[in-house]
Order: C-alpha cells, then sequence, then structure tokens
C-alpha cells in the first residue's frame, strides 16, 4: 500500500551547506545568551529572534519572492526547521503564521491580503493564532457556532473561540465560522477570515494551561467587521481548506521532537557508560527518532512534489506525538529525578517540563483519536 | 527504492506468482512437519531468486541489494516456508571472499551475539572446526553452511559441508528448522580471512530479519482489514466499530515504522549496511512485530487463534525472527552504547546522517 512506503528523500544539493548555516546561527546565538535550548522549541514566543531569521530568508522560504518569499523548495523549508527545532531555537512567535497561516493566504487569500501581509510573515514582524475551537466544538469542527453575517463591504463576526494559542501575541488570527446556516451538509457553510487581533470588537481573555503558562485564550468576538477581501478562499468552502490542506503540518518534525531536548541531555546527563537499562531505553527511543525523522522526511519529499499523502501524515502524528509523549514516562525510570517546576539543576525542570507539557501532544491540531480515525478512513474501513 | 521501479515491481510480482503456484496450504503444512518444500525451492531458482544479487555470470540475477531485499521481504509477505534469506545472506559474503557457491539452498551457522566465537584448526594443512553451532536455520535441508571462524586473532568466512553434522532438529515457533550442528562433523570446504566475519553475518541476517518482518507485518495488517470487513457481529461488519477502526490504525502504524526501519537500512551506499542503521532497523521492526502480532490477533478474535486460519503462518515467524540475529534488547542497548559514545551533541547530526 503506498501509505506504507517511505522512500527516502532526496536533498537538494544546497542542503548541507543550508544545514550548516542553521546550526551556526543556533551555536551562536546560544553563546550570546539569547536562548537555552533545554526550553521547548516551538512553544516559546521570541520576536527577535523570529526577526533575525526572517533577516536570513528562513521565514516562508518557499514562497514567491513577490511576497517576501525566497523561493526555496520545501525540502529546505524542512531542513531549516528541523535545525530549528533540534538545536531548541525559539521559533513559537512565528511558528503558525510560516507552516499554516502564511501558505493558506497565499494559496486562498486576497492580492491585498497576500502582499500586505506575507512580506511581513518572512520578515518575522508578524505573527498568527488560529481559532477553530469553541467552547462546544473540539474534535468535532463542524460544531462551530461562531457566525459570519454578510453586511456592506464584509462580514460580521461573533461567537466565542477557546484554546486559542498566542492570541494575545498574534498580529492576525484566521477564524473559522459559519457564514450558512447548517444545513444537510454540516460541514458546508463554514468560511476563514483572516481578523486583525488588535481591532475593536475582539476581546481576549487568558486561559492558564497545565503547567500555569499562558499561551491559551478565550478570544471572543462582538459583531467584529472584516472587510471582503480578508475573506480566505471561498465561502462557504472552510472545512476544505481547514482538513483538507494538513499534510506538512501533520507530518513535520514539531510532530515527534517536541521532547528532543529532553532526550539529548538525558545522554548528556547518562554520559558514556550507560547501564544496560539506560542503553536499551536511549537506544530504543533513538531507534523510533530514526524511524519516525526518515518517515517525515520522505512525506515532506511527497508533499515537495505536489502530493497530498493524508493518511501518512496521520499516521506519523500519531506514531510521532506518541513518542515526544513517551520519551519522559521512560528518562523518569532510568534517571531517576524528581521532576521540578524549578528552578533547580536544569535537568529536573527539564523533566518537569515535559511532563507537564506532555498531554498536550496527542491533543493539539487534531487529537489522536482523529486521527485514527482519519487512518480507518484512509484503509478504507469508514 | 530501486532505480529502475518497474523491474522491482516485475520482480514483486513474480514472487506473487511463485507463491500463489508452489505455497500452497498442502506445501505450507508439509513443510511445518518437516517435508522441504521442493517445488517451491526450484521456482525462486527457476528466476535467480536465491542468488539475486549475485552478478549473472556467477549464477545470480544481478539484482542490487535494495531488491534483493524487497523480493525477501514480498517472500515473508507470503511466509514461504524456504531459507531465501539465509542463502541471499551466505551467497553475498562468499562471493565477497571470492569463495564459489554450491548448489542449492545454504544456512548460516552464526554464533548468537556474545557467544564464543568459532575455532578454526589449521593442523597438518588440514582445516577443521572445533564447537557446536545452535539453532542453524534451515540446517536439516541444506548441504552447506557459511559461518564465521576465528584463529587467533585471524578471522574467517568457512564455508563448510555440514550434511554429516547436523544434530537433533528443533524449530522456530513456525516450525522453520533450527537445528544444532556439530562443527567438529562438517568439512571445510573453503575460507577466506574476512575481518570481523561474525559481525558481518550477525550484520546481514539481522537486516533480512527486519525485512522479512516488514513483510510479515503487512500480510498480517492485509488478513487483518480483510477479515474486519467481512466479519459481521452486531449486525455490521466489525470495521464499522470505532474500537476495531482504532485498532487497525494502530496496526497501520507498526507496519509503516516496521517498512520505515527496514528499508532505511538497505539503502546506504557502501555495500554493507552500517552497524547504526541495522540497530534500529532490526529493534524497530521487532518492536512492531510483537505489538503488531498483538494487534491482529486481537481483531481477528478466535478465528485466528486456529490452525485453520492462515494468520499464524505470518505471526508465528514475526514472534521468532524478532529474536533471531539479536532480539530487540540487544541491539536497542548496542545502539544506546553507541549514542552514548558518540556523545549529546552528536545525536542530531547522526540521526540525520544516517
Amino acid at each position: 500500500m503506498r501509505e506504507f512506503d517511505f522512500e527516502p528523500v532526496r536533498m537538494p544539493d544546497s542542503v548541507p551547506a543550508l544545514r550548516e548555516e542553521v546550526r551556526e546561527l543556533i551555536a551562536a546565538e546560544v553563546a550570546a545568551g539569547a536562548f537555552r535550548p533545554q526550553r521547548n522549541s516551538w512553544n516559546t514566543f521570541d520576536p527577535d529572534f523570529s526577526r533575525k531569521l526572517g533577516e536570513r530568508g528562513w521565514i516562508g522560504m518557499s514562497w514567491p519572492k513577490e511576497y517576501g518569499g525566497a523561493e526555496r523548495s520545501m525540502l529546505e523549508r524542512y531542513v531549516v526547521v528541523e535545525e530549528l527545532l533540534a538545536g531548541g531555537a525559539p521559533v513559537g512567535a512565528h511558528w503558525v503564521a510560516d507552516r499554516q497561516s502564511g501558505p493558506q493566504i497565499l494559496r486562498h487569500g486576497s492580492e491585498r491580503a497576500r502582499s500586505e501581509i506575507l512580506p511581513r510573515i518572512a520578515r518575522g514582524e508578524c505573527f498568527f493564532c488560529i481559532g477553530m475551537s469553541e467552547p462546544d466544538s473540539g474534535s468535532d469542527l463542524a460544531a462551530v457556532r461562531s457566525r459570519a453575517e454578510k453586511v456592506e463591504g464584509g462580514w460580521k463576526i461573533t461567537g466565542t473561540k477557546v484554546w486559542t494559542s498566542n492570541a494575545h501575541r498574534a498580529h492576525y488570527g484566521i477564524v473559522l465560522a459559519r457564514s450558512a446556516p447548517k444545513s444537510e451538509d454540516r460541514h458546508a457553510g463554514m468560511t476563514q477570515f483572516i481578523c486583525d487581533m488588535k481591532a475593536a470588537g475582539v476581546t481576549i481573555r487568558p486561559i492558564l494551561n497545565l503547567y500555569g503558562g499562558h499561551d491559551f485564550n478565550e478570544v471572543v468576538f462582538d459583531g467584529y467587521f472584516v472587510p471582503d477581501d480578508m475573506v480566505l478562499g471561498e465561502v462557504g468552502a472552510g472545512w476544505k481548506m481547514v482538513t483538507g490542506e494538513l499534510a506538512f503540518e501533520r507530518s513535520g518534525p514539531d510532530r515527534f521532537m517536541s521532547t528532543y531536548q529532553l532526550l539529548r541531555e538525558t545522554i548528556r546527563r547518562v554520559g558514556d557508560t550507560p547501564d544496560d537499562r539506560q542503553a536499551e531505553e536511549i537506544g530504543r527511543l533513538v531507534a523510533h527518532l530514526a524511524t519516525l525523522r526518515r518517515m517525515s522526511s520522505s512525506i515532506a519529499g511527497r508533499i515537495d512534489r505536489g502530493e497530498n499523502p493524508a493518511t501518512a501524515a496521520a499516521l506519523v502524528k500519531d506514531v510521532g506525538t506518541g513518542f515526544e509523549r513517551e520519551i519522559p514516562e521512560v528518562i523518569r525510570r532510568i534517571l531517576p529525578t524528581e521532576p521540578s517546576l524549578g528552578p533547580g539543576t536544569g535537568f529536573d525542570e527539564l523533566l518537569g517540563s515535559a511532563m507537564l507539557r506532555s498531554p498536550s501532544f496527542t491533543i493539539r491540531g487534531g487529537t489522536r483519536e482523529i486521527l485514527r480515525g482519519m487512518i480507518a478512513r484512509g484503509l478504507g474501513m469508514r | 527504492m530501486s532505480e529502475d521501479a518497474n523491474l522491482t515491481d516485475t520482480l514483486l510480482r513474480t514472487v506473487d506468482r511463485i507463491a500463489e503456484d508452489h505455497a500452497t496450504r498442502a506445501v505450507r503444512e508439509a513443510a511445518e512437519r518437516g517435508e522441504f518444500p521442493v517445488e517451491l525451492w526450484a521456482a525462486l531458482e527457476d528466476v535467480g531468486l536465491p542468488r539475486a544479487w549475485l552478478h549473472e555470470d556467477a549464477g545470480g540475477a544481478g539484482l542490487s541489494v535494495a531488491d534483493a531485499m524487497l523480493a525477501l521481504r514480498r517472500s515473508a509477505y507470503h511466509a514461504l516456508p524456504v531459507p531465501l534469506a539465509e542463502t541471499l545472506v551466505a551467497g553475498r559474503l562468499l562471493a565477497e571472499a571470492g569463495i564459489a557457491l554450491p548448489d542449492g539452498p545454504l544456512t548460516l551457522a552464526s554464533a548468537a551475539p556474545g557467544a564464543t566465537p568459532v575455532a578454526l584448526s589449521r593442523e597438518d594443512e588440514q582445516e577443521s572446526l572445533v564447537g557446536t553451532a545452535e539453532r542453524v536455520p534451515w540446517a536439516r535441508d541444506c548441504s552447506h553452511a557459511v559461518l564465521a571462524a576465528v584463529d587467533g586473532a585471524e578471522s574467517f568466512l568457512v564455508l563448510a559441508a555440514i550434511g554429516n553434522a547436523v544434530g537433533e532438529s528443533a524449530a522456530n515457533l513456525a516450525s522453520e528448522p533450527r537445528c544444532a550442528v556439530a562443527l567438529d562433523a562438517a568439512r571445510v570446504v573453503a575460507l577466506a580471512p574476512m575481518p570481523g566475519a561474525a559481525e558481518r553475518i550477525l550484520l546481514e541476517g539481522a537486516l533480512a530479519r527486519s525485512m522479512q518482518m516488514a513483510g510479515a507485518l503487512e500480510a498480517a495488517m492485509d488478513i487483518a482489514l480483510r477479515y474486519s470487513g467481512e466479519r459481521i457481529q452486531f449486525g455490521r461488519p466489525i470495521a464499522k466499530f470505532q474500537a476495531v477502526q482504532h485498532m487497525l490504525a494502530m496496526m497501520a502504524g507498526h507496519v509503516a515504522t516496521a517498512r520505515a526501519a527496514a528499508d532505511q537500512a538497505i539503502e546506504a551506499d557502501a555495500a554493507m549496511p552500517s552497524a547504526l542503521r541495522v540497530a534500529i532497523a532490526k529493534s524497530r521492526t521487532g518492536e512492531a512485530a510483537g505489538r503488531g502480532a498483538e494487534t491482529v490477533h486481537q481483531v481477528l478474535g478466535a478465528i485466528g487463534f486456529t490452525r485453520e486460519h492462515s494468520l499464524h503462518y505470518q505471526t508465528r515467524r514475526l514472534w521468532s525472527w524478532r529474536d533471531e540475529f539479536g532480539g530487540e534488547t540487544y541491539w536497542q542497548q548496542r545502539l544506546g552504547r553507541e549514542v552514548a559514545r558518540l556523545g549529546a551533541d552528536a545525536l542530531w547530526p547522526t540521526i540525520v546522517d544516517i
């Protein structure tokens, strides 16, 4: 079955040099004390670092030059992203804009949206959040109740979004709302809108997460006006857009490297003479990591050739998020440490932070159960 | 992947055809009782598969290592009860050592990881071997075995005639013969110096088993998927139940990871796979084999637990192959030690360069 074929990716010739450049930047930033790599990489928010990446052309890398992109391949982007994650770089500020929002705007946005927003994203100056979940709509996205009402020159949005990461720091949000009443096709009649998060009619309230961080928000839209040229794609085609183009999002290295720093630091702490049990568990995790990286990079190659390997991507996310979630559980058995919220020795804090973040890995961006349903569909069972 | 996808495809279809024609239920059951499937083996030899990667003038099909391994994976998809993996690996090593290949199926008398190496004695120009090789695959049906032996600090690859040396015939869980071979009674036919010959046999053997497990897992998945669509309970196919859907989605993960892990090991530019690649392949496919076998049996319920159903041809092999040529613990520890030796900061570059 094609979905199980993970042929090796053939990286462009430019990749070794590019990889080296990313590693050099990270080393220089760490040496300068700009960030500590032990921290979680894509849940950080560091606009300065994003701007530095923007200067190098490493945000929106694959986009056309006229929109601020560098017209590099998806594979070159893949390499930059995996190196940044491996290096523990704070990429959280621009993450959503680069991975998801920007590409959607490029494909579906109006000319104004593209020319005004994309170059700013690429410079590392413009950040995005995603408004999909609602109090009564999580995995069941079609239950979205936020309404978009057609008015002169645009739409008025009313509704409440929850779990909106970085809403309080993002410039824009892409918000899914019902633009037509529910019909027999419950997936019809939904539209995505580009919303200015700083505008009147948008109220943002923090929701603290499990580890006490402020990342989530509740966002209330109270008759917020979106001009017609900030509608994303065809009116009513929102469902297809949010579900149809997720292969890259689902299969990227961010889906198995969330606790990579913990694995690396465990190896450092164990040193070059691990006992049998430590060697076994570390070896097992490394075998899993190498296999996932192989699968993920192979899918990147297929996406680069214009394919949309949706089931294979869901497989990578299911297996990958299970792996990144398992790492702290394995580590605590081979390096007994009391996990800590800090300030501590560094390692106990790293373990503690991984533990408290790990429940989110198999939930965000489509729960494990939703993914398994998609895989079953890909297998022809539904 | 092959440079020539068509060639690979033809090759795989050839294996399918041979399996359909010659690996009938009767042949499989006879093999389980100890009857070597002569016609099946002859059909494989007819298309050159047992010597697939040898040059055509050496009686092979001149295939790439990768293609030969894909054919092996396909043979395991069909659970063909023959020593194809052993013959492929033995032939490759003999060819590399410049030793002429005998006819017929060949086996590997590989010492288990960590066991005392077989000693080669060379007295009066007469070479002989000392010791016993345990659980030699298919030894009962092979006239010759390839093994590693040491004489002091020197390592050799040895081709031995084992006709008179095969002792009691035990079996693995799939009733594939695993026999003790009294090496003292074997005759050294040829030998050639080969540094680290024991390690070579271990790596190649483990890689072959990894490919076989990937193939058997895929078949087990296909069987479970087909069954879930046909088996009606509570008025509908069990495939319609979410619990069963999730089991098969997880099974898909086991199949995909096994396949990716095994594939990464056959694509090295070097003729020989690196220890790191093999450690990843064998440990990851072995883990997937255990989990996958458990999952498909749960999907098939009681019928899958019968001799009558064919699922066991794959699952009993999975449960055996994962422990042959080093089980998960062995390879994970090796991998873990190597990673620790290289150091924390070398981990990522290593993963990327594998």
